[in-house]
């Protein structure tokens, strides 16, 4: 465990302990508190967990992976597809959803019946993902060691990103595929979490000719000239694992194929943006850049 | 066969009565049934306006109005099924097959795509109206286009409605292709769950537009249960027994737009309702149509609200698409039918 992951822990660990710290004062600040807590979003489940209040948590959307026991509580269906009634038989006091959480007609219907519905921002770029903390703790009644971890991850990342600009030599390049629609890979062009999270860490994104995820032909792989692969591990595994997609004509062709490189990360804890990201920032670059990411101290 | 004819013909009443019943108690169900347990008495208490705030949300805003869209798209789909089977004397015909479906997905799939570039310019209070109204838009343009392609020196042909009907849906296919191409992550999301359908997504006011148009297209499809009947003689035979068959193609190809157009903006495509409850129902009595079209409506309602209380209490709190539960809900039992019934009779 190198010294960086060990302090994104210690951060986590000291906002679990700041929010049993605060216990009293968050709810004496006459902020509301929430006792029965559905989340739709992964991102916001992590956050929540962050805060200590996990335990409050009774339901969650599919793509809350993260902390392992979030997987435990029931299973709300898709962000965007979620049933009000199946919400409203778990109980909740709040229903955090993530910006894009859907349908709006469901939070109407939950709202109606009662139940506080709080939409979370958009995180665009990285340095959003502390408003989206900030806006889990003020809904749970938590603003101020929301705020402590908030300031603790925008640190963290400072501090990553600094380390990130001091690395030498020619960034990578770096193609992310989301997955293989009919064969075709489908890659992370611009506008993308994936392209960000390939720019925090220092490399440069192949797929940047297309804007959001497209498929992109064989021929176009080939001539985008990867030097690495990236993709989230779920996928590479439904795939066929790390191996069989180098092995693929349009991937063997490449630097990337020659090489044998190529990258597989959590899907969420790499394109997330949630309290994780300067950890994923910080385990990308060691990934991409190897020893001289050591050398900058990642 | 005269004794085959006669069995159905027994059981017709039994049949609408039992089919009758059958939705009846379906609909009660989908009012008490629901992830939140709600006592029977409560369902009572909170109909008559005295339940909780939460009570009456769900009943009043989640449960009534789904029951609502799915008697209404039940009734819509497998009417317009069966008088589509019956005009154009074709049993795989459905409002799919014309292109009515494909044209209300286009029209969903078009403002879904490019919905925030032009909602921007529009006024708040129609902003929501703006998928459905697209949907409903495109399943009317389909019908009108196929109809009047197929329509030469005064005569509709059947055959060029059908081949009209395929080419048009290719031309939706691939404009939908193209706008899953140009949409983003989270367009895309949503028009792939668009096409799967739902009776959940839509609102009171949907709701009731949906029940409306339906309301108002079926009876002009029921009164034409003659004529339908006349067309299975062919054209030239329903001509000679008097029958003004353009208007007739033409009123029941602009009330199925309206009936499907209507649903299918509410509650998305919703697939073999249209296709299979007709046969359902000709196995079961017979293809008169003065009674086969009532009993598909009555088989659609009870199909689609059946389906639907499945998809709410398999998993929850989750919900899968209401599409896997009609096709696995109906499939089975129209094999068991078939398989009962023997080869030989349905051809």
């Amino acid at each position: 465990m190198t010294l960086e992951r060990r302090r994104a822990l210690a951060v986590i660990a000291a906002a679990a302990a700041g929010g049993a710290a605060f216990l009293f004062i968050g709810e004496a600040s006459g902020e509301p508190t929430a006792e029965r807590i559905v989340v739709a979003g992964g991102d916001l489940t992590e956050i929540v967990f962050a805060l200590g209040l996990g335990d409050r948590v009774v339901g969650v959307d599919q793509t809350s992976t993260w902390p392992p026991e979030a997987t435990s509580r029931s299973q709300i269906g898709y962000v965007r597809r979620v049933s009000p009634e199946g919400i409203l038989s778990l109980a909740p006091d709040l229903v955090l959803v993530a910006h894009d959480a859907g349908p709006d007609i469901a939070f109407e219907q939950l709202e109606a019946a009662g139940v506080r519905v709080a939409r979370a921002p958009e995180a665009d770029t990285a340095d959003e993902i502390a408003e989206k903390i900030a806006f889990v703790g003020s809904s749970l009644g938590r603003s101020a060691e929301a705020e402590q971890m908030a300031r603790q991850m925008s640190d963290a990342l400072n501090e990553i990103r600094a380390k990130v600009a001091t690395l030498e030599g020619r960034p990578p390049r770096v193609l992310f595929i989301l997955s293989f629609q009919s064969g075709a890979p489908l890659i992370g062009g611009t506008e993308t979490t994936a392209d960000r999270m390939i720019t925090l860490a220092g490399g440069e994104n192949a797929g940047a000719s297309v804007s959001g995820y497209k498929p992109m032909s064989r021929e176009a792989i080939i001539a985008a000239a990867p030097d690495i692969v990236l993709m989230m591990s779920q996928h590479a595994e439904r795939f066929g694992g790390i191996e069989t997609i180098l092995a693929r004509p349009e991937i063997a062709l490449t630097p990337a194929g020659q090489a044998g490189r190529a990258v597989a990360m959590d899907g969420m804890l790499l394109l997330g943006f949630g309290p994780r990201t300067p950890e994923a920032i910080a385990e990308l670059a060691r990934a991409l850049h190897a020893e001289r990411a050591v050398a900058a101290g990642l | 066969m005269e004794a085959a004819i006669e069995a159905r013909r027994r059981l017709r009443v039994p049949t609408i009565a039992g089919l009758s019943l059958l939705v009846v108690g379906l609909a009660l169900a989908g009012l008490a049934l629901g992830p939140v347990d709600i006592a029977p008495s409560r369902v009572i208490a909170t109909l008559a306006g005295g339940g909780s705030a939460a009570e009456s949300a769900i009943i009043w805003q989640i449960r009534l109005p789904r029951i609502v869209l799915g008697l209404a798209t039940g009734a819509a789909l497998a009417v317009a099924g069966a008088a589509l089977q019956g005009v154009l004397r074709n049993p795989l015909a459905d409002p799919g097959l014309i292109g009515v479906t494909g044209g209300a997905s286009l029209g969903a799939v078009a403002t879904i795509v490019l919905g925030s570039t032009i909602a921007g310019q529009l006024p708040e209070p129609i902003r929501p109206w703006l998928l459905p109204i697209a949907a409903f838009l495109g399943a009317a343009l389909v019908i009108a286009f196929v109809f009047a392609l197929a329509r030469r020196g005064g005569e509709t042909s059947v055959a060029t409605l059908i081949l009209a009907g395929v080419a048009v849906n290719a031309i939706a296919g691939a404009a939908i292709g193209a706008f899953v191409y140009v949409s983003d992550d989270s367009q895309l999301r949503d028009l792939t769950f668009w096409t799967m359908g739902a009776l959940g997504g839509a609102g009171w006011p949907l709701v009731l537009v949906a029940a409306c148009l339906v309301s108002i297209a079926l009876p002009a499809l029921l009164g034409r249960a003659r004529d339908l009947d006349l067309f299975q003689l062919g054209e030239r035979a329903a001509f000679h027994a008097g029958l003004d068959i353009e208007r007739s193609k033409r009123v029941i190809g602009l009330s199925v737009a309206v009936a499907v157009g209507g649903v299918t903006a509410a509650a998305g495509p919703i697939g073999f309702i249209g296709l299979v409850a007709p046969h359902l129902v000709r196995l079961a009595i017979g293809p008169r149509h003065a009674l086969l079209l009532p009993a598909s409506a009555l088989t659609g309602m009870a199909l689609v609200l059946a389906a639907d209380l499945a998809v709410r209490l398999a998993v929850p709190p989750a919900e899968p698409p209401i599409g896997l539960a009609t096709s696995l809900i109906g499939g089975p039992f129209f094999l068991w039918l078939l398989l009962r019934g023997g080869r030989g009779r349905y051809a």
